[in-house]
């Protein structure tokens, strides 16, 4: 028999039978479709948090004020807070040698007007450091300019989206912009730049640190973000961050240093496992579609007795018989994967539409898994109604027992 | 052609042992006409299944073109099946979802027949049959006689040796049954070998020779 004829008589079985062949494509498009959609969202979790560490830089530690306890117990009675980072100490970091590049980073809202505008940002005090340590880009003008860390100085530089409210599409340069009750220059206006770590820079202002510090009256910094000289040195950096803090905090280990690559991994780890546990959940569904395929190729080959007698009488060997229901349920399996492939990759262009942020991007291997789960179970759970059918004894089945 | 030496089929129903075949030794010739009379019962349907390998023996031998059929494989009693016998049912057993051209092509399709050979010996057994005007019907949409010569249209695409036929007109008015016995017969005259299982007096006398059953043993 040709293979086009086993698949002509396939197609005419299930063009046949419509209605349980519409339900069993839909039992497994759904189930393939789900495999896709929700591996696609573990995925698209990691790929975000990804891009959010990625886009920090490398070679970045992040030195935070405060001392992350992982032995458990009662927190102190005494109530003691962890010393303030100070601009003081983000100078002394500079110091070592294992360390390239420093850049504190103090932070706040505020409303910054022009003339009628006013918008409640987000101020970022820093030094020009941060332009090579977060590698931004300008849009124009400049960023701020290479100066003792504790001077304050007016000036300022904006992000993207502030610079449209402001200004709309006047150029800024040199306007004068009102923070608080603070006066500064614009001199430079930021590239769009991804969102990291919560930091929209986009959507805020940046000025020297000590200018935002006076702002705000403080004395602290938020974080400071340090650069090693390498990729090799990271540990001795970290180790050095740690010696001169403690040296100048009178002993005390009060401060937490994180490093990228340790964060992105432990994410990468916990997303990865989202990600193959939700593909998990939705192959259960697939396994019910193929349990589903199993039931009807059952009933089908209840039903059509009579026909697989005949079939017999006209000289169709056992292995024949199971070669045309194998195919029958390869078949509407595999036409219901594809439309499930296409359910979910449809499904994550729509999401795509509604969340651009996200990126909705299924796994290859999801795709695979799920068409290559699809057509097994599909074949698995053809098997037993085929050879179910091809044993049938063909005087019982032509008379219909 | 065929030749059964103390055939023997027993089934078992209920507690009771039934006698399907009883130590039948039979032959028939290649080209003879024969019709099986007996009443319900008698086995005359079981001895037309033993013939067509749809059912083995028990006991006994079945030669078939002079080759010992008891001790073949599944795949070569299909093969055997396939080209060299021919099966024409009461209830017709057509599949009511392809047309009757490709229903009638289902045995050569099975056997792997080329496309264009197939559409060819579809056409000549149609035309033979003057079905033609009726190839692309389903057979729901056929009459009862158009049916069952479908069903012979179906039997003897493959050229086959003999033809069986269980009780063809028993789903059939006498005009329908009178004609598909005069397709039968002329089929017979071009040379297959026809046995025909029926218990109608009158479309049995026809036949040249008749073979009358009771309680599964051939009545001399």
């Amino acid at each position: 028999m040709y293979l086009n004829d086993v698949i002509q008589f396939a197609f005419k079985a299930m063009y046949g039978a419509r209605t349980r062949t519409y339900l069993m494509l839909l039992a497994m498009a759904i189930g393939v479709a789900s495999v896709i959609l929700l591996t696609s969202l573990g995925e698209g979790a990691r790929l975000y948090v990804t891009q959010q560490f990625s886009s920090l830089g490398t070679n970045l530690l992040i030195v935070l004020p405060g001392r992350s306890e992982t032995t458990g117990g009662m927190p102190p009675m005494t109530g003691e807070t962890p010393r303030d980072l100070t601009l003081q100490d983000v100078m002394a970091l500079q110091r070592s040698y294992h360390i390239k590049e420093v850049a504190p980073i103090v932070v706040g809202a505020a409303p910054v007007s022009y003339r009628q505008m006013e918008r409640e940002v987000m101020i970022t005090g820093t030094t020009a450091s941060l332009f090579s340590v977060r590698e931004l880009h300008m849009a124009s003008g400049q960023f701020l300019p290479e100066q003792e860390m504790t001077r304050a100085s007016p000036v300022c530089v904006l992000g993207r989206t502030l610079q449209t409210e402001l200004f709309g599409n006047a150029s800024p340069l040199g306007k004068w912009v009102r923070v608080g009750g603070y006066r500064c220059r614009v001199i430079g206006v930021l590239e769009e730049e991804g969102v990291a770590l919560g930091m929209d820079l986009s959507d805020s202002l940046l000025m020297p640190a000590a200018s935002a510090q006076t702002l705000f009256n403080i004395n602290s910094v938020f974080r400071i973000l340090v650069v090693a000289r390498s990729q090799e040195v990271m540990d001795k950096a970290r180790q050095d961050i740690i010696d001169i803090i403690r040296a100048r905090h009178e002993g005390e280990d009060d401060i937490t240093v994180l490093s990228q690559d340790a964060l992105l991994s432990t994410f990468d780890r916990i997303l990865t496992a989202l990600t193959y546990s939700l593909g998990g959940i939705a192959a259960v569904s697939l396994l019910v579609a193929g349990i589903m395929i199993m039931n009807v190729m059952l009933v089908a080959a209840a039903q059509r007795t009579a026909e697989i007698g005949l079939l017999k009488a006209l000289g169709a060997p056992r292995r024949q018989i199971i070669l045309l229901f194998l195919t029958e349920s390869a078949c509407l399996s595999m036409i219901g994967a594809l439309l499930g492939l296409i359910f979910g990759l449809g499904g994550n262009q729509v999401l795509q539409l509604y969340f651009p942020d996200f990126p909705f991007q299924a796994p290859d291997w999801a795709l695979w898994a799920a068409v290559g789960i699809a057509l097994f179970t599909g074949l698995l759970f053809g098997l037993l109604p085929a050879r179910h059918a091809a044993n049938l004894n063909p005087v019982l089945a032509l008379s219909g027992r | 052609m065929i030749k059964l030496e103390n055939a023997s089929r027993t089934f078992q129903v209920g507690d009771e042992l039934v006698h399907g075949l009883d130590d039948v030794t039979l032959e028939i010739k290649a080209g003879e006409y024969v019709s099986i009379m007996g009443p319900s019962g008698s086995g005359k349907s079981t001895l037309l299944n033993a013939i067509g390998l749809l059912d083995q023996l028990d006991k006994g031998h079945y030669f078939l073109d002079g080759k010992d059929t008891t001790k073949l494989s599944e795949l070569e009693l299909a093969k055997i099946r396939r080209e060299k016998i021919g099966f024409v049912f009461q209830i017709f057993h057509l599949i009511p979802r392809l047309t009757a051209a490709e229903n009638i092509a289902l045995p050569l399709t099975l056997a792997g027949v080329e496309h264009d050979e197939r559409n060819e010996r579809v056409n000549d057994a149609l035309k033979s049959l003057s079905l033609s005007d009726r190839a692309h019907h389903r057979p729901d949409q056929l009459s009862g006689g158009q049916r069952q010569r479908v069903a012979i249209a179906r039997a003897v695409v493959t050229k086959p040796l003999v033809l069986l036929a269980d009780e063809p007109t028993g789903n059939l008015d006498h005009a329908s049954g009178v004609e598909v016995i005069d397709i039968l017969e002329a089929l017979n005259q071009q040379g297959i070998t026809l046995l025909l299982v029926t218990h109608d007096a009158e479309l049995g006398e026809r036949a040249q020779r008749i073979i009358h059953m009771m309680d599964g043993k051939v009545l001399p």
